[in-house]
C-alpha cells in the first residue's frame, strides 16, 4: 500500500501542492493586506486631522495685567447695567486702556499686534463682574493672525523675534480656546468660532427631520402595506429607488431652480436647506422603513385583523410600533448624511459668509461641512488648524448618531 | 406677522373640537350601554372626524392665504396716492418696494431710501389689515367645519370609515411626493437645459473640445466654442471611473472577499464596521484630506520621478481619495454578490480537492461576476456624481491630458463653479450648469437602471 502511495506521490506533484499552497498564501495575504490599507487609510486620515485640530481648539494669547484703579477708566458700576454696558464701555476709551496696559506691560509693538475686537473680551469681563473697575484685571487676550504665525515661527522676521521675546516672558502663550465653540465665522484665524455654523445646521437638520421623516414614513407604509400593485404604484418605486441614487448635487440644482426660485427672499436660510435636504434624505428613510414594516411577521397582522381590527388599526396600532426601532434606525442613518452633505447646500447659496448665528429658520446662515469648505479655501496656517478642528467636531456629531443608530438596532431590534 | 400664527390657532382649535367631540361621543356610548347596544365606532374616531373636519379645511385657507396675500398686499399699497411716484419700472421700484416692507414688519428701523419712508405707513395698514382678514377666515372656517362635523355625529355614525379614509388619502399623498421630487428634477432640468441650448447648439455641447464660459461676456447666441464639453467628460471618466475604480475594485473585492472567507469572527466583527465608518466620513472631509495631505505627496512623488509638470491639484489625488471613499461601496456590493451563491458550488469545488482561494477565483467570483460588475457600475454612478472630493483636489482647468499628475476638473466641479458665481440666470454661463446636471442625471439613471436590472436577473438565477 504504501509502495503505491510513494509512486504517486512524485516529486512533481509535491512541488505542485508545494507551489498551490504558496499561492493560498498569497491570495490570503492579498486580501488581509486589502482590509487593512483601508484601516490603515482610516487611521491616518483621523491622525492628520487630529493633530493639526489640537492647534485649532487653541488661540495664541497675549497675557498682561490692567489697572483700572488708576481712574484711567471713568465709568462707574451702575452704568454696566443694561443692552447699552458695552457702548459705555466703548465710549469711556476702554479700547484704548486696554491697548495702552498691553504697551506697558509687552511694549508698543506688541500692542499693536493686539486684535482689533481683544478690547471686547474684557469689556464682557467687566459687564460680567463690575467690582473688577476697581482693581487689577489679568487679561489674556487674542493677537492678531500675524503675530499668531509668528509664535510658530512663520510670521515676519521682526515679529518672529518679537514673538521669541515674549514667549521667554511667559506673555505669548498658545492656550486652549473655549470660544472656538460660541463665536461665529470671522476673517482672522485667531477669532473665528464654530456656534454660527453649528446653529445653522441644528435649524437644517430640524427642518429636514420634520418634512423627511413623516412623509418617508407614511409612504414606506402606503408602499408596504396598502398599496395596490398596479402601473402607478410600480412607478413610485422606481421614483424613489432613483432619487436614492441620484447624486447630491443634482438635488441642489433642484433647490435651485425651484425652491428659491418659489421663496426667493429665503436665499441661504435654514429653511431651503432643510427642505432641499429632505428631499435627498427621504428615499433613504422609505427604503429603510419599508424594510423594518416587511420585517415584522405576518403572524402580527392576522392577529389583529382576526380579532376585528380594521387594516389603518392593524398597521398603525400593531405592525408600526414593532417596526419602529428599524425606521428610527434608518432615519439617523440618512440624517447623518444629510449633516454631513456640502454640495447641494453651496447650490442655494449656504456658502455667504455669516458673521453671526441665525436667528431663526428663515435667516441667512451656513452649516458646519459648508464651513469646512469655505475655510479649506484659506491657506494661513492658522484656519488650516481651524479647519481640522471643525472637522473633528463635525466628525464626533456623525459617531454619536451613529452610535445611536446601532444601538437602537441592537437594543430594540427584534429578531422574528 | 408670522405665517404660523393661522396654522398653530388651527391646531387649537382642532384640539377643541377633538375633545368636546370626545365628551359628547361617551355620553353617547354611555346612552347605547345602558340600552344595551354599541356604538358603531369608537369615540375616539369621533373626535379625530371632528378635529379633520377643524383642522383640515382652515389650514388648506391658511397655506392659500399665506401664498396670495403677499400679492393683496402689494396691490392695496400700489393704489395708494404715495405709490404714484414710484420709477415705473427695474431694480429700483423693487428694491423700495421690498425696504418699505420690511420696515413695516418691523425687520428693518430706518429707510435707506427716502422714498421708501411713504409707503411704510399704507404697507403697515394693509399688512394688518389682510392678516386680521386671514386670521378671521381660518377661525370662522375652523368653527364652520368643526360644528357641520360635530352635528352629524350619532351613535350609528360610520366615523372610523371616514376617518380611515382621510388617513389612506394622507398616505397616498406622502407616497406622491418622491414622484413630484422626480418630476421637478427632471422638469427643472430641461426648462433650463433646453434654455441653454438656445445659446449652444447641443452638438456643439456635447462634442465641442474646448471648455472655457466667460461668464463676464455677453450672453450671445453661437457661443459654441466656450462650451464644448468633451474635456469635462473625460475628466469625470478619468477621474471617477478609472483612477477611483482602479482603487477600489481591487481593494473592495479582496476586502470582500477576505472578510467573508478567511477574516476570524473576531476580526470580522471589528473591520465591518470599521469600513461602515470609511463610508460615513462626509465628503468634504475627504475632499480636505485630499488637498491637505494626499495631493502634495503625490506632486513631490511625481516630481522626484521626474514629472515636472505635476500640480498640486492633481487628477491623482482626487481619484485616489475618491477611490477609498468608493471601497466599502464596492465591499458590501461584491459581498452580498459572494453570499448569493449557492453553497454547493462552493463545496462541490472545496471536495474536488481546489484550495480556497482557487474555489475564489474560478468558481465564486465567475458565479458572482454580475452581481460584482453591477456593483462597480452603481460605484461608477456614485464616484462620477461625487462633488466635494474634485472640488477640493482636482482643480478647475478643462484640460484633454492623460497625464494623471495634471489638473483636471468635473462636470459637478464646473456645476459648482458656475453657480456659485454672481452670475445672472439668463447666461448661458449660468445655464450650462444645468446642462451638465442634465447630463449627470441621465448618465447616473441609465447606470442604476442596468445595474438593478443585472442584480435582479442575477438573483432569479439562483433561486
Amino acid at each position: 500500500m504504501s509502495e503505491v502511495f510513494d509512486t504517486t506521490r512524485n516529486d512533481r506533484i509535491a512541488a505542485r501542492i508545494k507551489s498551490r499552497y504558496a499561492a493560498e498564501r498569497r491570495f490570503r495575504a492579498v486580501g488581509f493586506a486589502a482590509v487593512l490599507f483601508s484601516a490603515l487609510v482610516l487611521a491616518f486620515l483621523l491622525l492628520t486631522m487630529t493633530s493639526n485640530a489640537i492647534g485649532g481648539f487653541q488661540r495664541t494669547e497675549l497675557r498682561f495685567p490692567i489697572d483700572f484703579s488708576n481712574g484711567a477708566l471713568t465709568v462707574d458700576a451702575s452704568q454696566l447695567e443694561g443692552s447699552g454696558a458695552l457702548a459705555v464701555l466703548e465710549g469711556a476709551g476702554l479700547r484704548d486702556v486696554v491697548s495702552f496696559a498691553a504697551a506697558q506691560s509687552a511694549g508698543d509693538q506688541a500692542a499693536a499686534e493686539l486684535d482689533d475686537s481683544a478690547w471686547r473680551e474684557v469689556a464682557k469681563q467687566l459687564i460680567a463682574n463690575p467690582d473688577q473697575l476697581q482693581g487689577k484685571v489679568d487679561a489674556s487676550l487674542s493677537v492678531s493672525d500675524d503675530l499668531a504665525a509668528a509664535w510658530r515661527g512663520e510670521g515676519s522676521p521682526e515679529l518672529n523675534v518679537l514673538a521669541a521675546q515674549l514667549i521667554q516672558q511667559d506673555k505669548l502663550v498658545h492656550a486652549f480656546d473655549p470660544g472656538f465653540l460660541t463665536r461665529s465665522d470671522a476673517t482672522d484665524a485667531q477669532t473665528v468660532g464654530i456656534w454660527g455654523a453649528l446653529k445653522g445646521s441644528m435649524l437644517t437638520m430640524l427642518v429636514t427631520l420634520l418634512l423627511a421623516f413623516p412623509i418617508g414614513v407614511l409612504s414606506a407604509v402606503y408602499l408596504e402595506e396598502y398599496a395596490p400593485k398596479n402601473r402607478w404604484t410600480e412607478f413610485i418605486e422606481v421614483s424613489i429607488n432613483n432619487l436614492a441614487a441620484v447624486p447630491s448635487i443634482i438635488f441642489g440644482l433642484l433647490g435651485l431652480a425651484v425652491f428659491l426660485a418659489l421663496f426667493p427672499n429665503f436665499r441661504s436660510a435654514p429653511v431651503i436647506g432643510g427642505m432641499t435636504l429632505a428631499l435627498m434624505t427621504m428615499p433613504v428613510i422609505v427604503i429603510s422603513g419599508r424594510n423594518a414594516i416587511k420585517a415584522v411577521p405576518p403572524s402580527i397582522r392576522d392577529a389583529a385583523l382576526a380579532i376585528g381590527a380594521s387594516r389603518v388599526q392593524t398597521v398603525f396600532h400593531h405592525v408600526l410600533p414593532l417596526a419602529l426601532p428599524g425606521i428610527l434606525t434608518g432615519t439617523i442613518i440618512g440624517m447623518a448624511r444629510a449633516l454631513g452633505e456640502t454640495a447641494p447646500l453651496l447650490m442655494i447659496g449656504m456658502r455667504a459668509f455669516v458673521a453671526s448665528p441665525p436667528d431663526g429658520f428663515t435667516s441667512p446662515a451656513t452649516v458646519l461641512p459648508v464651513q469646512i469648505f469655505l475655510w479649506s479655501d484659506e491657506i494661513n496656517r492658522g484656519f488650516v488648524e481651524r479647519t481640522s478642528a471643525a472637522i473633528i467636531v463635525l466628525l464626533a456629531f456623525l459617531l454619536v448618531m451613529n452610535g445611536l443608530a446601532i444601538y437602537l438596532r441592537n437594543r430594540f431590534e427584534n429578531r422574528w | 406677522m408670522s405665517p404660523a400664527i393661522p396654522i398653530l390657532l388651527a391646531l387649537g382649535l382642532g384640539l377643541i373640537g377633538w375633545l368636546s367631540a370626545r365628551s359628547r361621543a361617551q355620553i353617547f356610548r354611555k346612552a347605547a350601554r345602558a340600552g344595551g347596544s354599541a356604538m358603531q365606532s369608537l369615540p375616539n374616531y369621533h373626535s379625530w372626524y371632528v378635529a379633520l373636519w377643524v383642522v383640515g379645511p382652515a389650514i388648506l385657507f391658511a397655506l392659500i392665504w399665506n401664498a396670495i396675500s403677499p400679492g393683496l398686499i402689494l396691490a392695496h399699497v400700489l393704489a395708494d396716492p404715495s405709490a404714484a411716484k414710484l420709477p415705473s419700472f427695474g431694480i429700483g421700484r423693487d428694491s423700495i418696494l421690498s425696504e418699505a416692507r420690511s420696515i413695516a414688519a418691523g425687520q428693518m428701523a430706518k429707510a435707506f431710501n427716502p422714498q421708501a419712508s411713504p409707503l411704510v405707513e399704507p404697507f403697515r395698514i394693509a399688512m394688518q389689515r389682510y392678516g386680521t382678514i386671514g386670521i378671521v377666515v381660518t377661525i370662522l372656517l375652523g368653527f364652520v367645519g368643526g360644528t357641520l362635523a360635530f352635528l352629524r355625529l350619532r351613535p350609528d355614525f360610520t366615523a372610523r370609515s371616514r376617518v380611515e379614509r382621510a388617513v389612506m388619502a394622507i398616505l397616498l399623498v406622502a407616497s406622491l411626493v418622491a414622484i413630484f421630487t422626480t418630476f421637478g428634477i427632471v422638469a427643472s432640468l430641461v426648462f433650463e437645459t433646453v434654455r441653454f441650448f438656445g445659446f449652444v447648439s447641443p452638438f456643439d455641447f456635447l462634442f465641442g473640445t474646448h471648455w472655457g464660459p466667460d461668464p463676464m461676456a455677453a450672453p450671445t447666441a453661437g457661443l459654441g466654442d466656450r462650451y464644448g464639453a468633451i474635456p469635462l467628460f473625460w475628466g469625470t471618466i478619468f477621474i471617477g471611473a478609472i483612477i477611483a475604480m482602479l482603487v477600489a475594485i481591487p481593494l473592495g473585492l479582496m476586502s470582500a472577499i477576505y472578510l467573508t472567507q478567511y477574516a476570524s469572527p473576531t476580526l470580522r466583527k471589528w473591520m465591518k464596521p470599521l469600513l461602515e465608518i470609511l463610508a460615513g466620513v462626509p465628503t468634504v472631509v475627504y475632499g480636505y484630506f485630499a488637498a491637505l495631505a494626499v495631493a502634495p505627496v503625490i506632486r513631490d512623488a511625481a516630481q522626484a520621478i521626474g514629472i515636472a509638470s505635476a500640480s498640486s491639484e492633481s487628477a491623482m489625488a482626487a481619484g485616489l481619495v475618491m477611490g477609498i471613499m468608493i471601497i466599502p461601496f464596492v465591499s458590501s456590493m461584491a459581498d452580498d454578490s459572494i453570499a448569493a451563491v449557492p453553497q454547493a458550488m462552493r463545496d462541490g469545488s472545496l471536495a474536488m480537492g481546489a484550495t480556497t482561494s482557487e474555489t475564489i477565483r474560478r468558481v465564486l467570483i465567475p458565479a458572482a461576476l454580475p452581481g460584482i460588475v453591477a456593483g462597480v457600475m452603481l460605484a461608477v454612478s456614485r464616484a462620477i456624481g461625487e462633488t466635494m472630493i474634485v472640488v477640493m483636489a482636482a482643480g478647475a482647468t478643462a484640460r484633454l491630458t492623460a497625464n494623471p499628475f495634471e489638473s483636471m476638473t468635473t462636470v459637478t466641479f464646473q456645476i459648482v463653479a458656475m453657480l456659485t458665481g454672481e452670475g445672472s440666470f439668463d447666461h448661458p454661463a449660468t445655464l450650462s450648469a444645468f446642462a451638465l446636471g442634465f447630463v449627470l442625471f441621465l448618465v447616473t439613471l441609465a447606470l442604476n437602471f442596468i445595474a438593478l436590472r443585472v442584480v435582479k436577473r442575477f438573483r432569479e438565477a439562483y433561486e
